[in-house]
Formats: structure tokens, C-alpha cells, sequence
């Protein structure tokens, strides 16, 4: 393996109309939040029964998957495999901007987003989302100090040790986001301990599979060499872990198949949840975990760019439906105050909470989305994120073996 | 509360005998001012020596009655803008039908100011609160609207204001973007004077709510908790809720 050589990307005119392009839905969804606060919450999809809504689902997503992009970095410096440690900067990156695109849309779709400072003056530290403000913050310190350690040549000595306390921050961190629901007792949909590690599983999924999109656009883009080697790793990993959610969500819902108490929401979520039970089966299941699975391990899809590409994406997606299922899915089935009574009140007792997202509320979860991107973008510009090469012979320790093996 | 004073409140208002919604809201101050002289000083704090809480007997509550709900909405003035799905509701009756035997009751359902409240648990600010004496608010000059209480409360007994408020109440302030429920009327509470939920049901003779300290043995809804079985709504939660229910 040659020493890796770090460049920025270079500017000019597509560059600057990619930023455009990017920048026009930051300020989209600047305006949404505006128009959202000035008229309050009623102009969009949610109400008193479902109180978060798509904004929500754009924002955790976005979360989850900024701890998981981190784990291209982890990779590399906890578990000492080479092969990643050029992708490592762009990881740690991503895991910033990722996580700064969520909090956007967190923050500008709070009831009183103006009062953010009072956010991070009280703390409740019996609450969770309290924690995880401090947890939020604290990443990005923590990345922030890794990325510097990895990108100053005199500090290179305590990656590893940068890269361990970002690995078991990123641990804490997800789990405290999956404990957000985890700890609510009120709806049948949570209040269980799966989610935590649920979380964990699923940010590898999703911030994996942003990451290989992210590697295979930038690097088309700007005419790098990207090695098959280094991609079909990440491939076969990113298989591994759409397998691993698939295990979770399998425990998950025979655990409350089992228990009678949660045969209401089950059969809601799994048969006659509307909306949500097709969200779940076709975009979640289908769609975003056996077709990307099938796709990245069949024999000639699987070394395809192209196909991985569709396969990440398909992830992604089915990433935000599986959201839209826990997240709105789990508002909407009534709450059981009453076991074995059909309740009926003027506010939506006993019945499906009702909720369509509206075009503020999608045009803001974009913004987080582009608000991630744009900083991405802006970073690999400016800083030597990026290695000149990711061809093979570059990067991969085991080329010159295979090499010779093929040659034999 | 003493029943001397939930007395002088029904004298004033027989007093008043027909007179209508405004003439009673006229009255009101009038009450107020009377009662404040035995109210405790408004410098001394609120004690945990005393548990406000409220039973309600479900066999009394009328099926037709919406009288607690629409004193509420007077009091704090949360008159909505005609879109239900948005408008907040502090109390609301609520209908239950056995799906075993088709028996039917009603109730009404409101914040049930919880010892251990989720709501409290959850608030990353600590906007929402409990005071010493078991009423669970929100101050809404700390509340940043994350609506994470809503999530977490089982009763679904909080409200989001989603709209631009006018002419509010005073003593009941309340602000687009934060969440509110339920206060136990504690401006009338603090003044010794029950809440208006519980004098409307009074007023129509239903008496199906009783309003009190439940740490004063001698209390009327000590004395009725102990004689009669009563139940918490989600009693598996051991929320030890300060809203209790007979006959369901």
C-alpha cells in the first residue's frame, strides 16, 4: 500500500451550481419553518394526537444515520483494518454534517424554535432528550477532535484513541436516541428496551449506505479513482447490516406477537394499519431490505456501481419508511387506557390518530437532508478530506497478493 | 377545601339565581375577593403537606352532560378556532363501551396530576413541573415546544397550542408554541376555591366530582376514597395519579 495522498476537491463553476442547487433547498426549507412558526403548527399535518411528524422522521433519520456514517472511521481505528483508514476522514465528516442536517430540522420544528438557548441552559437530567442534546453536542466535539487528530500529522499518534472515544460516544449517543421511544410507557408501539440496540443496528444500515453513495458520487464526480476492492467491502457490509435490522425488527415484533396485550398494535402495524402496514411490508421490508439484499449479493448486480448505488439508495428509503412506520405508525394507534372498552371523546380517543404530511413539513426534512450535503460538500472543497486515489493497487493491503494469486 | 366554603360559593350563586353566562362571570371577581382573606398568604410556598386530588364517580357523570368541559373552556378561555384535530382540550368527556357486554359509561378525562408524572420524567427543560402539593403544570416561559410530555403521557391529556391566542385569561396564560393541560384550576385552588369543572358539575345537582386535599384524613374525598373502591386509569403504570374513578 502506497502512502495516501489527501486533496481537495476542486471548485469552479459546478461545484459553485451544485452548492446552488443545494442551497436553494436550505432556503426552502428556511421558509417552510417560517411560514410553519408564524401561522403555528396548524398548517401542517400534525395535531394533537400525532405531535411529531415528518420533520421528526427526516430528523432521526438523520440522526441515527450521523453516528452510523462514523462507522467507516470506528472501522479503521478501533478494529485496526487498514482498508478503511483512507475513507476514515470522509466518514467522520459525514457523521458531522449528517447530524448537524438533523438537528436543523429538530430545532426549527420545535413549537418555539427562539428559544433554543433555553434548551441548552435548563436540563432536566432525568430526561432523555435532555441527554441527548448534551449527547449531540458532545459528538461533535468528540468528531470534531478525532477528524484533527487523524488530519494533523503531529497528533497522528492518538488517532486511536480519538477514534475509541468517538466509537463508544456514537454508542451511547444512539442509544439514547432509540430510548427516546424506548422509554415512553404510554404507547404500546414503545416502551421496550429493543429499540436502543434496534437504533444502533439500524444507524449502521442507514449511515453505511449514505456513505457509499456519498464515496461513489464525489468520486465520479471528480474523476477519482475508486478501486472495486474498497467498494465490494463496503457492499458486503452494508448487507450485513440490512440482515442485522432485519433481525431486529423480526425480534421486535414476534416479542409482541407473543404478548396479548400487543396484538392490537401488531395486527394495526402488520395488517390493517393502512398507510403504515403497506409502509412497513412493501417500502420497509421489501423494498429497502430483501431487494437491496438481493441486489448486493447477487453475482452480477453485486459488482455493478450502478446496482450498489440503487441498493444504497433503496436502504436510504426504506431507512425513512421504517421511521414513518415507528414514528408516526406509533402515535397513531390509539392508546389503550381502557383494555376491552371501545372509547369514544371529541378528541380522537379510541380511533387511528389521523395524519398527512405536509408540503412545509417535507420541504423542511428535505432541507436537513440538503443542510447535511451542502456541508459535506463544502468540507471535501475546503479540507483535505478525500484521498487523490481509492484505486486498488492504492489502497487495498491485499493487492499485491490477489494480484499474484490472479497472475498464478 | 372546606365544605363552608364550597357552601358560600352555591349561596352566591343561587343568589344569582337565573342570570345569565355573563352576569355569573360578573359575579365571579366578586366570589374571588371574599374568599381570598382565607386563602393561605401568597407569600407562603405550597407544602407537600397537602395532595390536591379528585375522584370522580362514573355512575353520577351524565351521558348527555358536557357541563365540567364547557366551565373549563370558559374559565381558561379555550375557545377554539373550530378545527378539533388542533384545538386543545384540558378536559374532555370520553364514552366507553364494554366490547364483552355493551354496558356504557361516561366520564370525564383530564390531566390526572400523577406522583410520578412521565410528563415531568420527559421535559428536557424541566418546563413541566409538579408542585409540592401534586398539581402538575407547565411554565410556559421555559417550554421550547418539543411536545416529548405529550408523547409520554398516557392519558393523552396535553394540548399543543397551534395557533395565535387573543384575550386570555390573566391568571390562565397560555402561548402559541408550548404545550399546556389541565391546572387543577390553581388560581382558584390557591385562592380556596374549587375549580370550575367541579362547581359546574355541583351547579347542575350531578355531583359527580369531588374536589380535595387526599392527604387530610377528614377530607370529603378521603373519606369517600376510603368508604367506596375506586380506581386509577392506567393503575399498572403505578403513576399513584391524583385523579381517581368509581365504577369502572
Amino acid at each position: 500500500m502506497k502512502d495516501i495522498v489527501f486533496k481537495e476537491i476542486d471548485g469552479g463553476k459546478p461545484f459553485y451550481l451544485l452548492l446552488g442547487f443545494i442551497g436553494f433547498f436550505v432556503l426552502a426549507a428556511l421558509g417552510s419553518a417560517w411560514y410553519m412558526e408564524h401561522n403555528g403548527h396548524w398548517v401542517t399535518g400534525m395535531n394533537n394526537q400525532i405531535v411529531w411528524g415528518t420533520p421528526h422522521v427526516f430528523a432521526v433519520f438523520l440522526i441515527v444515520a450521523a453516528s452510523g456514517a462514523l462507522n467507516v472511521a470506528s472501522i479503521s481505528s478501533v478494529f485496526q483494518k487498514t482498508a478503511y483508514k483512507p475513507l476514515a476522514r470522509l466518514s467522520g465528516l459525514l457523521a458531522i454534517a449528517l447530524l448537524a442536517g438533523g438537528l436543523a430540522i429538530l430545532v426549527l420544528d420545535l413549537g418555539r424554535p427562539d428559544r433554543l438557548i433555553v434548551a441548552m441552559t435548563y436540563y432536566n437530567f432525568k430526561s432523555i432528550f435532555a441527554w441527548n442534546i448534551i449527547l449531540y453536542i458532545g459528538f461533535m466535539a468528540v468528531v470534531a477532535i478525532y477528524l484533527w487528530m487523524m488530519m494533523e500529522r503531529k497528533m497522528n499518534k492518538f488517532t486511536r484513541v480519538a477514534g475509541f472515544s468517538a466509537f463508544i460516544w456514537r454508542l451511547i449517543l444512539t442509544t439514547g436516541t432509540g430510548s427516546i421511544f424506548g422509554f415512553l410507557v404510554a404507547r404500546q408501539a414503545y416502551d421496550t428496551a429493543i429499540l436502543a440496540p434496534m437504533f444502533i443496528i439500524m444507524s449502521f444500515a442507514f449511515g453505511l449506505a449514505i456513505f457509499i453513495l456519498v464515496l461513489l458520487g464525489i468520486y465520479k464526480w471528480s474523476d477519482r479513482p475508486l478501486g472495486d476492492s474498497i467498494l465490494f467491502r463496503l457492499k458486503n457490509l452494508l448487507g450485513v447490516f440490512i440482515g442485522a435490522v432485519l433481525y431486529f425488527v423480526l425480534t421486535y415484533h414476534l416479542t409482541n406477537l407473543y404478548i396479548t396485550e400487543n396484538h392490537g398494535v401488531e395486527q394495526f402495524i402488520l395488517m390493517d394499519g393502512g398507510v403504515y402496514t403497506k409502509l412497513f411490508w412493501i417500502v420497509q421490508i421489501l423494498l429497502g431490505s430483501l431487494l437491496p439484499l438481493a441486489l448486493l449479493y447477487h453475482p452480477s448486480t453485486g459488482k455493478s456501481r450502478g446496482w450498489i448505488g440503487i441498493a444504497s439508495l433503496l436502504v436510504i428509503i426504506g431507512g425513512l419508511a421504517q421511521m414513518y412506520v415507528i414514528i408516526i405508525g406509533g402515535q397513531a394507534y390509539p392508546m389503550e387506557m381502557f383494555p376491552g372498552k371501545e372509547v369514544v371523546s371529541s378528541f380522537a380517543d379510541g380511533i387511528t390518530g389521523s395524519y398527512t404530511p405536509s408540503l412545509p413539513e417535507i420541504i423542511l426534512g428535505m432541507g436537513g437532508i440538503a443542510v447535511a450535503l451542502a456541508a459535506t460538500f463544502v468540507g471535501v472543497r475546503v479540507l483535505r478530506f478525500l484521498p487523490s486515489t481509492l484505486a486498488d493497487d492504492a489502497v487495498d493491503p491485499h493487492y499485491p497478493a490477489r494480484e499474484a494469486e490472479a497472475s498464478a | 377545601m372546606s365544605e363552608e366554603s364550597n357552601i358560600d360559593i352555591y349561596r352566591r350563586r343561587f343568589m344569582s339565581g337565573t342570570a345569565t353566562a355573563a352576569a355569573g362571570l360578573a359575579v365571579a371577581p366578586g366570589v374571588m375577593l371574599t374568599e381570598v382573606a382565607r386563602a393561605k398568604p401568597a407569600d407562603q410556598a405550597v407544602s407537600s403537606d397537602i395532595r390536591w386530588g379528585m375522584l370522580i364517580d362514573t355512575n353520577k357523570c351524565n351521558e348527555g352532560c358536557n357541563d365540567c368541559v364547557t366551565a373549563c373552556n370558559e374559565e381558561h378561555n379555550l375557545e377554539g378556532f373550530g378545527r378539533p384535530a388542533t384545538d386543545a382540550q384540558w378536559i374532555r368527556k370520553v364514552t366507553l363501551k364494554d366490547k364483552q357486554t355493551g354496558n356504557i359509561q361516561t366520564l370525564p378525562m383530564l390531566c390526572q396530576h400523577c406522583e410520578h408524572p412521565p410528563c415531568v420524567d420527559v421535559c428536557p427543560t424541566g418546563a413541566s413541573f409538579k408542585r409540592e402539593d401534586g398539581i402538575v403544570l407547565v411554565d410556559k416561559h421555559i417550554c421550547i415546544g418539543c411536545r416529548y410530555c405529550m408523547m409520554a403521557c398516557p392519558y393523552k391529556a396535553r394540548s399543543f397550542v397551534h395557533e395565535k391566542l387573543q384575550d386570555q385569561m390573566p391568571y390562565s396564560p397560555r402561548g402559541k408554541g408550548t404545550v399546556e393541560s389541565c391546572t387543577f384550576c390553581v388560581h382558584r385552588v390557591d385562592e380556596d376555591i374549587l375549580p370550575a369543572c367541579v362547581v359546574a358539575c355541583k351547579e347542575e345537582n350531578h355531583n359527580a366530582i369531588t374536589f380535595g386535599d387526599m392527604n387530610d384524613p377528614d377530607s370529603e374525598i378521603s373519606q369517600q376514597l376510603k368508604q367506596h373502591s375506586s380506581r386509577q386509569v392506567r393503575a399498572d403504570l403505578e403513576l399513584n395519579t391524583g385523579v381517581r374513578y368509581r365504577g369502572i
